[in-house]
């Protein structure tokens, strides 16, 4: 049996890793708490490496902070912290729900949204919230830094743009709900069987003055091998009023685009249809109604 | 080697590690510090949970130098100074420690949250703790006792939970904590993983991972030459006997011919390090022919099935068990109704928190030989020296492993001895042998210690499960519903080695009509071999299984009568001068009308409705009844043999030392021994010291299973000290001794007629459900139980008992399932195998009945797996009454009972691992 990796390093500074990860040469990784990545290696499910590179502790991106028009997450942000910042829970519930059903306690108290984006599973829940809120991420390469939008980062399951043997993603941000702005998240698991996530999704509206919809994302996990944008649901919701019939109508509208199948030993094709056609209208009226709270 | 620096529970630590550490592994193995224990190894279970920087993580996949220059704090530092931690006072008072394995993590989980609130100033509640607990299992306690002491320690006035029961007398009816909790809640109780031998090696196991094959050859040379490999050993290297097994010795100790399942040893390694031997073992060669599996134990019968021990003329028929009472046709034709449905149970996991391990002694070990101490006075243990083979382990059965163990080495028994350490969790999984002649066999070619310790997934993949059963049955009533007949068929999977196969399918056969009075009963039940992971012994040893298809159709029985459910099980409920199914007239001790009383009362004061909507949810109960034989029966010897030093102490009054060779795996069987001797010698309990399981000084109680050592061992105890207290009387300055062989009132096996059982203790719950109409998800919100016991002989640990069967209960109604496909598992992992956390803890209300059994210590007979066995029943019960769906497959499916939801389907037979429809069972089976 050969150990997961040979070295272990929790640089202090973005140019420390970076070196490090030149150093390596492709045979180093980054990780944020390591939670998912760390149970699968245990699986042995991922190639050993000779260097692990854990991107918590570098000064400076252990804060949650608000500029430029920002909320900004350092990637040392552990799920916990989101869950009880209260910026993240007035003007980015989405996220701060969809952190507070990760795993348990222990795993939230070491795991990192940013871990969560890296790692580009197809429905981390973390993700889908930040997802719903147009996040971005930075990221920081021996070339530089750069901002991307996170649905841009999915290449497939487990698989990123973000060259994690190379680069580090360093912050997050997203612009926070304001007035007449509101988000929500849900998620459905079902024991039995494999135990395993049905659907998470997430949502963010705003409405105008007259309580139209005027800017919407949906956001949703697992339909697909990479986290999805439901733009057709988004597009049929634009310039209406909220309503039962009109979230409704979203729902069919992601279901028109998706192709369920069933998953053996964690849904059938008709329960994870259900579970969307249940949960989404529900969450696009609390952040709805969330919305008409904030005017 | 890198240097790493913590701070650990308050003290600077500085060692040199690999990198490559988790925490977890410097704790306990570079610091020695085994406090915190390890359960999964995939931040699952969550009892590995210590704070980093006030902080509770899983130091199972926390990376040690990701702890660098951190503080940390471990159940080792909860006490300051000698002093008791509010927590672990109130873990104490409480019984919130049962076999004690995943308490270090409880505690630290808890501590932060103390911590935390006593930060905020904001009182802690008991949804709070419910958020904090969530993902730290406990296998033992049912949740309610350990959040009740979390909010005792908060400060709050929080009593512990205990259920009236006769008045106490000097020892026996007082509530007392198991005498080895203390040791459980400051770190310091040591599980066989915990014990570290100079010069010791480590084991592995090469596992068949296929589920049916010939072996062709077997190439162990690579992994023999390997660097730091000191053995490699297959079948050709078993000096004795090539087999194990309690009741049928089929089970192959190291494969040589054919495996029979994915969990078959085919080769074990020793090596310097745990790595080097998985290494090992990737190293060895094995050419199979795979053969065509048998994957069900209904087609394992059919004329074509593949044979799984080739060698048997009866081919996959294990046994065929009958049970005949009156006339069945009779009692059919005179039925006015007949309800006949079939049923299905899934396989399922103890999921003992404590991974199996196992640690071989090789005879003439001297720890001294390998720069170890050796202490000439220690009796066990790393100091001493070791005559005999020895091995080290947390098992149910001591004398049973030593037999086994003696056989494989070609010794006398004689020449072998066990050393019960204390035992993280059993439930009937740890029964069998595991890893003990495995580690015996190596530690004796290599001369050295070996320990062999199962991760989570070996243990998962390894095991005997809870038999997967489909169960035919056919229910005859009077109008009035008197019951007429019954007529069950039932198929148990056996899986791939006999293990307990035919007793614990027995036992589900014997109880197939229930509690009940019928006079006419045919029960014909076959057990089957397959290739699945074999079935074994199961709290609740089959009655689970076949109590669900009973009390199911007594709902059905019920209203297709227009009579009450409750009504109808009061009317046909085992009473004195009634007889079971096997022809046992019952003489004494009958308590069933009264726990039916009891919780119907409960559940119908206030303004009872069986069921009402509350927005997208649904809420209704259930009722279901059981009954559990207490030992061995059906003609089996049923001894166990104690031995009592007792003596007069100036100070403290009578004293006295117990030993007794019966495991202590958290059901408080300590407490319950020396509440008996107390008794007799008129002493605190506190004064009685109990050793368990060392066969070279502790005599045979015989195996802790069937809900018996409380009745045997607990009589064989009380008996000796009666001995000694005579013996006090009359020279009180000299030492007392007695050795007391107790054999339990004789039985009839089953067939003959007459006493099959000495006792059966009797159960009635009522569940109340929430259903979401949304998700199909269930939840049980309440469970109001009534148990008769005979005697309450320690309520507090009584209580451990109940609550913790009731919510393992709930597993297996609505999340467990240990799915299996082919012979080939898919809960290769705990992350698929839910089992009850705190969040699915019920509200559990609990009557004790005490209706005496004349024989039992005190009038006590047994109670370890009667809570769970009605629970399942009581939730489909209720989950009928808020849906109208029958379910008649367990564990209860969201995704399939939402969709029978809203296709208005009126039963439900599918769960998912099943997709299969339920087979069908002909008339003539």
């Amino acid at each position: 049996m050969t150990h997961a990796w040979q070295h272990y390093h929790r640089p202090r500074s973005i140019d420390d890793a970076l070196d490090l990860l030149a150093h390596y040469d492709g045979n180093g990784r980054v990780i944020g708490g390591g939670t998912d990545f760390l149970v699968e290696t245990r699986r042995g499910l991922h190639r050993p490496q000779e260097a692990i590179v854990d991107a918590t502790g570098i000064e400076g991106l252990g804060e949650i902070a608000q500029s430029d028009g920002f909320l900004t997450i350092g990637c040392g942000v552990t799920h916990s912290r989101i869950i009880r910042h209260p910026l993240i829970r007035a003007h980015g519930a989405c996220l701060a729900e969809s952190c507070g059903v990760i795993g348990g306690p222990q795993v939230r108290n070491v795991g990192t949204l940013a871990g969560n984006v890296a790692h580009a599973l197809p429905a981390g829940d973390g993700t889908i919230g930040l997802l719903a809120l147009d996040g971005e991420a930075e990221v920081a390469s021996a070339e530089g830094t750069r901002w991307v939008p996170v649905r841009d980062t999915f290449v497939g399951p487990g698989r990123s743009v973000i060259d994690r043997h190379q680069e580090v993603l360093t912050r997050l941000r997203f612009r926070p709900t304001g007035d007449n702005e509101g988000s929500a998240h849900h998620r459905v698991m079902r024991p039995q069987g494999l135990c395993l996530p049905i659907v998470s999704l997430a949502a963010r509206l705003r409405l105008d003055a007259d309580g139209r919809i005027d800017s919407a994302t949906v956001s949703l996990g697992p339909v697909g091998p990479v986290p999805w944008v439901a733009e057709p649901a988004m597009q049929l919701i634009l310039g209406e009023s909220p309503s039962p019939e009109l979230f409704a109508a979203a729902a069919d509208a992601v279901l028109g685009e998706v192709s369920l199948r069933t998953s053996k030993y964690r849904a059938t094709s008709g329960y994870r249809q259900q579970m969307i056609r249940t949960w989404l209208p529900a969450i696009l009226g609390r952040a709805a109604s969330r919305a008409e709270g904030a005017r | 080697m890198s240097r790493l620096e913590l701070t650990l529970n308050g003290r600077p630590v500085s060692v040199d590690v690999p990198e490559t550490r988790y925490l977890s592994e410097v704790l306990r193995e570079d610091l020695g510090m085994t406090g915190t224990k390890v359960g999964c190894n995939e931040a699952e279970c969550g009892i590995c949970t210590v704070l980093v920087d006030g902080t509770p993580v899983n130091s199972c996949v926390y990376p040690a130098f990701k702890a660098h220059g951190a503080s940390i704090e471990t159940v080792e530092g909860l006490s300051a100074k000698g002093e008791l931690h509010a927590l672990q006072r109130a873990f104490l008072e409480h019984g919130a420690t049962q076999c004690g394995i995943c308490t270090p993590g409880m505690l630290m989980t808890a501590k932060a949250l103390l911590d935390e609130h006593a930060a905020s100033g904001e009182p802690l509640t008991e949804d709070g703790i419910r958020v904090a607990l969530k993902d730290t299992y406990c296998r033992c306690t049912g949740y309610q006792a350990i959040a009740r002491a979390i909010l005792q320690a908060a400060g709050q006035d929080v009593a512990p939970y205990l259920p009236a029961t006769a008045a106490a007398a000097q020892a026996i009816g007082r509530p007392a904590p198991n005498p080895n909790a203390l040791a459980k809640i400051t770190g310091a109780a040591r599980f066989t993983d915990d014990y570290v031998f100079p010069g010791m090696l480590y084991g592995c196991t090469l596992r068949a991972g296929i589920p049916h094959a010939r072996i062709r050859s077997i190439d162990s040379s690579a992994a023999r030459a390997l660097d730091g490999v000191h053995a490699v050993l297959t079948h050709e290297d078993v000096p004795g006997r090539n087999l194990h097994g309690l009741v049928t010795v089929d089970w192959p100790v190291l494969c040589g011919d054919k495996v029979r399942y994915v969990g078959d040893a085919v080769a074990i390694v020793a090596a310097d390090s745990a790595e080097t031997a998985a290494h090992a073992l990737d190293l060895i060669e094995v050419d199979y022919e795979e053969l065509p599996v048998v994957a069900d134990p209904v087609s394992a019968l059919d004329d074509d099935a593949p044979r799984v021990h080739e060698d048997r003329s009866e081919g996959n028929l294990l046994k065929h068990i009958k049970v005949r009472k009156g006339d069945v046709d009779a009692g059919f034709e005179n039925a006015e109704v007949v309800i006949d449905r079939t049923y299905r149970t899934p396989t399922t996991e103890h999921l003992f928190l404590e991974p199996e391990c196992s640690i071989g002694i090789p005879a003439g070990y001297n720890p001294a030989d390998f720069g170890g101490r050796l202490d000439v006075d220690a009796e066990r243990g790393e100091t001493a020296r070791h005559v005999k083979t020895t091995v080290y382990v947390g098992s149910q059965i001591p004398y049973a492993d030593r037999d086994q163990v003696a056989a494989s080495l070609g010794k006398a028994a004689g020449d072998v001895r066990i050393v019960a350490t204390l035992t993280g969790g059993g439930f009937g999984g740890k029964e069998d042998i595991a890893g003990q002649v495995h580690a015996a066999l190596l530690a004796e070619a290599c001369g050295r210690p070996v320990k062999i310790r199962y991760s989570r997934q070996e243990s998962l993949q390894v095991h005997p499960k809870r038999h997967a059963t489909v169960i035919r049955m056919r229910t005859g009533a009077k109008k009035d519903g008197t019951l007429t007949a019954v007529h069950a068929t039932l198929y148990g999977d056996g899986g791939a080695y006999a293990s307990l196969s035919e007793k614990v399918l027995t036992r589900a056969t014997t109880h197939a009509s229930g509690p009940y009075d019928v006079p006419n009963v045919r029960v014909d039940c076959y057990a089957t071999y397959t290739n699945n992971v074999p079935s074994g012994a199961f709290r609740g040893f089959g009655v689970t299984q076949s109590c669900f298809a009973v009390e199911s159709n007594m709902d059905l029985l019920a209203d297709a009568l227009g009579l009450d459910p409750v009504e109808l099980r009061r009317r046909n409920a085992l009473r004195v001068g009634a007889s079971t199914a096997t022809g046992q007239v019952l003489r004494e001790s009958t308590g069933l009308l009264e726990c039916i009383d009891r919780v119907d009362a409960e559940m119908r004061g206030g303004d009872f409705r069986w069921s009402w909507n509350e927005g997208p949810r649904r809420f209704a109960w259930g009722i279901a009844v059981g009954y559990k034989n207490t030992g061995l029966g059906g003609g089996a010897p049923d001894k166990a043999t104690a031995i009592v030093e007792a003596w007069e102490d100036a100070g403290r009054g009578r004293m006295a030392e117990v030993r007794i060779s019966s495991a202590e795996m958290g059901q408080g069987l300590p407490g319950v021994l020396a509440a008996c001797a107390a008794e007799e010698l008129g002493t605190a309990a506190e004064n009685i010291s109990v050793l368990l399981g060392d066969t070279d000084v502790c005599p045979d109680g015989g195996p802790t299973t069937a809900s018996r050592q409380s009745f045997v061992s607990g009589n064989a105890v009380r008996y000796a000290a009666e001995d000694c207290a005579r013996q006090l009387d009359v020279t009180p300055d000299k030492l007392a001794n007695a050795r007391f062989e107790y054999e339990a009132p004789a039985t009839q096996p089953l067939g003959t007629g007459g006493d099959m059982h000495v006792a059966f203790s009797y159960s009635a719950q009522a569940a109340l459900c929430e259903l979401d109409l949304r998700t199909g998800e269930v939840l049980v919100r309440k469970v109001v139980a009534a148990h008769d016991v005979g005697r309450a002989l320690n309520p507090l640990t009584l209580e451990g008992q109940v609550e913790g069967g009731i919510v393992m209960g709930i597993g297996m109604a609505l999340t467990e399932h240990y799915i299996q496909e082919d012979g080939q598992p898919w809960t290769t992992v705990l992350a698929r195998y839910k089992t009850p956390s705190i969040e699915h803890a019920p509200a559990i209300s609990s009557h004790i009945v005490e209706d005496p059994v004349a024989a039992g210590p005190f009038g006590a007979k047994g109670v370890g797996e009667l809570p769970s066995i009605p629970v399942a029943p009581a939730i489909t019960g209720a989950i009928r009454r808020a849906t109208g769906i029958h379910v008649r497959s367990l564990p209860v499916d969201q995704d399939e009972l939402l969709r029978a939801l809203g296709d208005s389907v009126g039963e439900l037979e599918l769960a998912w691992g099943d997709r299969e429809p339920i087979p069908v069972i002909g008339d003539d089976a």
